[in-house]
């Protein structure tokens, strides 16, 4: 395996077990999921207008993944902050990118737990039927709508190094986000020049995708698109982090005092 | 000669801290102020002073996590700031204190995570580790959750990541504290077997006993700026080539330590508060003789204790450092 993959991997498999690791993150990872299939049901009953109870379930389980993305990468840092790890992973000879690289992809990757749970829950509480219009390019669209999501996180997180009251602003952006890329209601429902934001996020694209897949419709340009943009997130976030990383060490924000 | 490996020239270190939450004043910081010197390869160097003196910062300077404000410094020839990375692959290093560490994992766990971002060959991680493990004692407790270790324990596992890539230049900022004395012992084997194998170290310590019995060459920083360097011996010589006295005294007259000041042949007096007496540390020239004069000085005091000896590094820092207040 080469140097990069080895770093992904076992990255990975630390950031998954330290998170799993943590009672709250667990307990919010199981309660989550039955809260947003029962949101999702009600507001599909409360009269969305296109499309059927699966649709408003794939749009709670995509969620559920942008919240723990959002809750991991926006973490990543201040937690690495306060535990007093993050000067000592900035300083590694591996540099701190390949420590963000896989632990915004194991939030991504835990939220799928989310997206599962939120379909059984679905299943079980609401009747939601699951037929899958496009079996393989569904099975497809879930680990490249992580891959986006997740790079949006390391994008996002990237900035943090910086600011040490900056996951509050994570935060805030939950909800702007799930809005905008039409995970709560469809994009057409929104005001036309909110529109091209949403064009941006590839929440806003990986959820087309796991849609068309599952409900029919065309799937592979939207998950084209949300590859292409977690490949310039991806880039973006490696150049804000060296950026961010220069001037964190001359403002001396690394540390906690 | 061989190029030194630790070269600092005029390094300095302001930081910028804000105060007031209505009218936000910005005030400058200068953590250090100008400090150079060097080591050279295979030496233990120690860095003394008191609290805030500027080791701490100086040492993150060294480890490429802050950006000198002025001045340069390089590590087997490498610029700490142009060639950071260069650096961040040669050296180790140890913070004191029981952060940095994920609490929720196992020791294993985090020394198996560090291995791999420390670049330590997969097919080496396992042994390394289990060597390391020996090395500061914690073996057969590596597979139990940090969160659950005592605080020495925790120390001894810094030590442990910062030693995995066997890096040639090793970083020590209070590296003993919090470990117990049978402990700290055992580190500070660690620390000279560590010279031994050729490696170069730069150390800061409280503990005066410490630095003397494992320094080669010690600078002492106060306020930022070094008042002293020497070896150990050097020190204790710059300071007081003479012996000291202690005198232990209860209910010492007012202005005692002045008194004591005048007799003849006496270079330095300081005072140490023990719980109801004082402890008058007095450091007077070789084959100073004048014990009972220093005893009739304190007049009615009800004396404890009275006692000559060599003077230690403890009464030459204690010189140096109130010498840079003073
Ligand atoms: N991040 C920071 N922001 C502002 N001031 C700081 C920061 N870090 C250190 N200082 C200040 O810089 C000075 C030097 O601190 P430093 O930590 O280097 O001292 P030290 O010699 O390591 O002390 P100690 O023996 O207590 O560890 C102190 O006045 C301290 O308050
Ligand atoms: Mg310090």
């Amino acid at each position: 395996m080469s140097r990069a993959a080895r770093l992904i991997a076992i990255g990975w498999r630390h950031h998954v077990r330290n998170l799993t690791a943590s009672r709250f993150f667990v307990v919010t990872s199981v309660f989550l999921p039955i809260l947003l299939s029962t949101v999702a049901f009600f507001m599909f009953r409360a009269g969305a207008r296109e499309g059927t109870l699966l649709y408003a379930s794939l749009g709670a389980g995509v969620m559920g993944i942008w919240s723990s993305t959002l809750f991991g990468s926006g973490g990543a840092i201040s937690w690495a902050r306060r535990e007093g790890t993050l000067e000592v992973l900035v300083v590694s000879p591996a540099g701190y990118f390949w420590v963000l690289l896989p632990q915004t992809i194991a939030t991504a990757s835990i939220g799928l737990y989310s997206l599962v749970a939120t379909l059984v829950w679905g299943r079980l509480l609401f009747g939601v039927p699951f037929a899958i219009a496009h079996p393989l390019a569904f099975v497809v669209s879930i680990p490249v709508t992580v891959l986006g999501l997740g790079m949006l996180g390391l994008l996002m997180a990237s900035t943090f190094v910086l600011y040490r009251h900056a996951n509050a602003l994570s935060n805030m952006l939950e909800f702007p986000v799930l809005f905008v890329s039409g995970l709560l209601v469809p994009l057409s429902a929104l005001p036309v020049w909110v529109r091209p934001v949403g064009w941006l996020l590839a929440p806003t694209w990986g959820m087309r995708a796991v849609r068309a897949a599952a409900l029919g419709g065309n799937p592979w340009p939207p998950m084209g698109v949300t590859v292409g943009l977690a490949g310039a997130y991806l880039t973006l976030g490696a150049l804000f982090l060296r950026l961010f990383l220069r001037l964190a060490r001359e403002r001396a924000t690394l540390a906690l005092t | 000669m061989t190029a030194p490996v630790i070269e600092v020239e005029g390094l300095r270190r302001t930081y910028r801290v804000s105060t007031g939450a209505v009218r936000r004043r910005t005030l400058e910081v200068e953590a250090v102020r100008g400090i150079s010197f060097s080591v050279g390869e295979g030496e233990l160097f120690g860095l003394l002073g008191p609290n805030g003196a500027g080791k701490t910062t100086t040492i993150k300077m060294l480890i490429t996590l802050l950006v000198p404000t002025s001045g340069t410094a390089r590590v087997l020839g490498f610029d700490v700031v142009r060639q950071s990375r260069e650096v961040r692959k040669r050296i180790g290093y140890v913070f004191g204190g029981d952060r940095g560490l994920y609490d929720r994992l196992s020791g294993l766990d985090n020394l198996r995570y560090f291995a791999e971002l420390y670049g330590v060959p997969p097919r080496e991680q396992k042994r390394r580790i289990f060597e390391l493990l020996d090395l500061v004692g914690l073996n057969g407790r590596e597979g139990e959750r940090v969160e659950g270790y005592s605080r020495g324990m925790r120390q001894r596992l810094h030590v442990a990541r910062g030693l995995l890539h066997d890096p040639p230049v090793v970083f020590l900022d209070e590296p003993t504290i919090g470990v117990d004395p049978v402990g700290a012992r055992e580190l500070r084997a660690t620390m000279a077997a560590l010279v031994s194998a050729g490696k170069t170290v730069l150390l800061t310590t409280h503990y005066m006993f410490e630095a003397d019995a494992l320094c080669n060459r010690i600078a002492v920083i106060a306020k930022g700026q070094i008042v002293a360097e020497g070896s150990p011996s050097a020190l204790k010589a710059m300071v007081t080539d003479g012996v000291v006295v202690e005198l232990e005294a209860y209910d010492p007259p007012p202005g005692g330590a002045d008194a004591l000041r005048r007799v003849p042949g006496v270079a330095r007096v300081t005072v140490e508060e023990r719980d109801q007496a004082q402890l008058f540390v007095v450091q007077a020239a070789a084959g100073f003789e004048g014990t009972p004069e220093l005893i009739a000085a304190l007049g009615d005091a009800r004396l404890t204790r009275v006692a000559t000896r060599e003077p230690t590094l403890e009464d030459a820092y204690v010189a140096l450092v109130e010498g840079a207040s003073g």
